[in-house]
């Protein structure tokens, strides 16, 4: 049931710093009250749009990444979708990825460590233990 | 001559066959006539031309994230498009993360549909 997910969100660029975290609260507490955890909140700051959306050529980019189950995203994104300032938003899984690259990673680490000379060969020995 | 052994069906449209087959065959061949690249100055021009190489191999960049948009817009035409792999030497794997990449960047705005990028 920990799966992560990334939450991306555009809001138009003519609203206010209390009110973006007024919304990013709301958000915080919809994560919580569906046993999930918000990992973190990044705002990107204002960016010109690729194209319009919804007459708007600017917005403000807010990346949240939260943990839970896929019905607290279902939960989050009927809510985006209801606040009008909100104008687009795409939600990415990333659980899937980060266990490809930390795999990626550790397969790394072992060669690493297995290709150093002897006086870590202590350290070649912890490593495939700790994987296995 | 040639075209007595193949099928009746065929038979009113011989003349058109042939730019038939050859679509329909693979394009394994990268570039082609008129690809637009002369590596070896022309001189092995119906084979590989340069071994190009996937960039994201080299690199050993494992993730590609639809963020970064500087290293999606290299990928990315004047006009918008995803360039074919057969012009800029990405492997398969590598091509298909980064198209999922660049539509993903498109759906946020991150990147246009098309039409140059502002």
């Amino acid at each position: 049931m920990n799966r992560t997910y990334e939450l991306m969100f555009i809001v138009r660029p003519d609203m206010a710093e209390e009110d973006q975290d007024k919304l990013i609260s709301t958000l915080e507490t919809a994560v919580a009250s569906s046993s999930g955890q918000v990992k973190s909140v990044e705002r990107m700051g204002k960016r010109r749009l690729a194209y319009a959306v919804r007459k708007f050529h600017d917005g403000i980019y807010i990346l949240l990444t939260v943990e839970g189950g896929g019905g607290l995203i279902h939960e989050l994104e009927r809510r985006l979708r209801v606040t009008e300032p909100v104008i687009k938003f795409l939600t990415v899984r990333i659980d899937e990825e980060q266990k490809r690259l930390d795999k990626i990673k550790a397969i790394k680490d072992a060669k690493r460590k297995a290709a150093a000379p002897a006086p870590t060969a202590e350290t070649a020995g912890e490593a495939p233990a700790a994987t296995a | 001559m040639a075209d007595e052994t193949r099928s009746t069906v065929s038979e009113s449209s011989s003349s058109g066959d042939r730019p038939d087959r050859s679509e329909r065959r693979p394009s394994s061949r990268p570039g082609g006539p008129g690809g637009g690249r002369e590596g070896g100055g022309g001189a092995g021009r119906k084979y590989f031309r340069r071994k190009k190489v996937c960039k994201f191999c080299v690199e050993k960049i494992e993730a590609i994230n639809y963020k970064d948009i500087r290293l999606l817009a290299q990928f990315v035409a004047e006009s918008g498009r995803i360039v074919p792999r057969r012009l800029t030497g990405v492997c398969t794997p590598h091509q298909r993360r980064l198209s999922l990449a660049i539509k993903q960047a498109r759906n946020i705005a991150l990147l246009p549909f098309s039409g140059r990028a502002a």
